[in-house]
């Protein structure tokens, strides 16, 4: 017997059946795989923080260096307080929220404060995480990376060429309590110590990148005066001989 | 198995039924993902593997398929192949998939997948369909690598991200051309290798 697969009820019946096979076999490869994924995205979470903290993360495992060395800590009232709950990958509605994450890290060079940002590219969102030296006033490193931006040119800003020229920048104008750090138009940097050079040919994500940094470290003012804030008032920029008043200032509960 | 048909089936699109150079399918992502010479080979690969795979179902399938119906039968497959293979991507080997981000999902969209379903699974066995989607898959590929290659080399002076360009010649005041990284530059490129392989071509075509 020859179908008639011209007929109406075979094309419905053809349609409902190949759907529900395709809807049926989608679910299960999503949920079989779902704690494999998402496994990987908390663990590429981690590795995207320890870059920010110069840690090579393909020579270390990923893991055991960020259990080790860096605390996840929320900033509530003025104190540093651990957080926790589960270990989040995104953090744009936390920031939304009020929720201020801060990771803690101890490394070879001293305590550093790695500070989570999120923003918008040309194409879809962007997010980084800046980490700060413990005067809270000069980049030590950073990491950004994006959804969408176009490869070869706004996806650069994920390269380490990129990110390494954020190291030992100033986060604050000399002599001035406003935040500014930013990214310039390639090739333009006219004040060296707070403009980071953009990506040649991707002016619109470097401006997201620079709107990304100003706005998200702007949430964390709060925190980065509270830390160093009370010193720069007697006497900017916080040096090394604020320490003591740091420590006053910065309570951090283990 | 490798009659003169198959052999066909897989050998003219790679130069003579190109389906950049010859039938201008996928131009578009052509244009998105070659201004590097890496992200352009994993893409070529990918449409390869997921053109195969699709031609062979749809090749199965097409005896039982509605002729009214059967775009968006052949969309659904590969829609639901181009879905299972960015999952296995995330899941086993997540680095190769935050590099391609969503080029994986705009593989749906590429001309060439629905082109060869409609043009050859149709109406040819699962060997043969699997042969010319490995076929088309690779001809793609290699204009895209073409493609990557000079965008990448002039624009950036890198290849596959190591710099190539000697240091004495950048201070000889060479400069790289940041046009060739502009979207429009690869149009004009793949408009050139057109215009080249056409003029090699000239005397087999006929």
């Amino acid at each position: 017997m020859k179908l008639n697969t011209n007929s109406n009820v075979y094309t419905v019946v053809y349609a409902a059946i190949l759907v529900i096979v395709v809807a049926f076999l989608l679910a299960f490869v999503s949920s079989a795989l779902k704690d494999t994924q998402e496994a990987n995205v908390e663990n590429d979470t981690k590795g995207q923080i320890l870059t920010a903290l110069r840690i090579d993360k393909s020579q270390v495992n990923v893991e055991q260096t960020f259990q080790a060395n860096v605390k996840d800590m929320l900033f509530q009232d003025g104190q540093l307080v651990p957080y926790e709950g589960k270990f989040l990958t995104a953090y744009g509605t936390e920031i939304k929220n009020g929720n201020l994450h801060v990771f803690v890290a101890s490394t070879d060079d001293g305590t550093k404060y790695v500070i989570p940002v999120t923003g918008h590219g040309l194409w879809g969102g962007l997010w980084g995480y800046i980490a700060l030296n413990e005067d809270l006033a000069t980049v030590y490193g950073a990491y950004f990376y994006h959804e969408s931006e176009t490869a070869g040119l706004g996806a650069r800003i994920g390269e380490a060429d990129f990110r390494d020229r954020f190291r030992d920048k100033q986060v604050f104008a000399e002599g001035a309590g406003d935040i500014a750090l930013t990214v310039v138009k390639a090739g333009s940097v006219k004040n060296e110590a707070n403009e980071v050079d953009g990506v040649t040919g991707a002016t619109l994500t470097s401006k997201g990148v620079a709107a990304m940094v100003s706005d998200g470290l702007a949430v964390y003012k709060s925190f980065i005066e509270t830390a160093s804030g009370s010193c720069q008032a007697e006497a900017a920029p916080c040096g090394q001989e604020d320490a003591e008043c740091q420590a006053d200032t910065l309570e951090v509960e283990q | 198995m490798f009659s003169e048909e198959n052999k066909a089936a897989f050998r003219n699109p790679l130069n003579l039924n190109n389906p950049i150079a010859v039938q201008v399918l996928g131009i578009c992502s052509a244009l998105a993902v070659t201004s590097q010479l890496k992200p352009a080979i994993v893409m070529g690969l990918s449409v390869t593997v997921i053109t195969a795979f699709s031609n062979v179902i749809i090749s199965l399938l097409r005896k039982t398929i509605p002729n009214r119906i059967r775009i968006i039968v052949q969309l659904v497959v590969v829609a639901a192949l181009v879905t299972i293979v960015s999952q296995l991507l995330k899941a086993y080997v997540y680095d190769v998939s935050v590099q391609l981000s969503v080029y994986v999902g705009l593989i749906i969209t590429n001309c060439i997948l629905m082109g060869r379903l409609e043009a050859f699974a149709m109406q040819n066995g699962p060997w043969s369909s699997f042969l010319d989607g490995i076929g088309n898959g690779l001809g793609y590929a290699i204009i895209l690598v073409i493609v990557g290659f000079i965008r990448e080399l002039f624009g950036l002076g890198t290849l596959f991200g190591f710099n190539v360009i000697p240091q004495a010649l950048t201070k000889a005041g060479y400069c790289n051309n940041g046009m060739m990284l502009m979207p429009a530059m690869s149009l004009i490129i793949v408009g050139c290798v057109i215009w080249a392989h056409r003029s090699i071509n000239k005397e087999e075509k006929k």
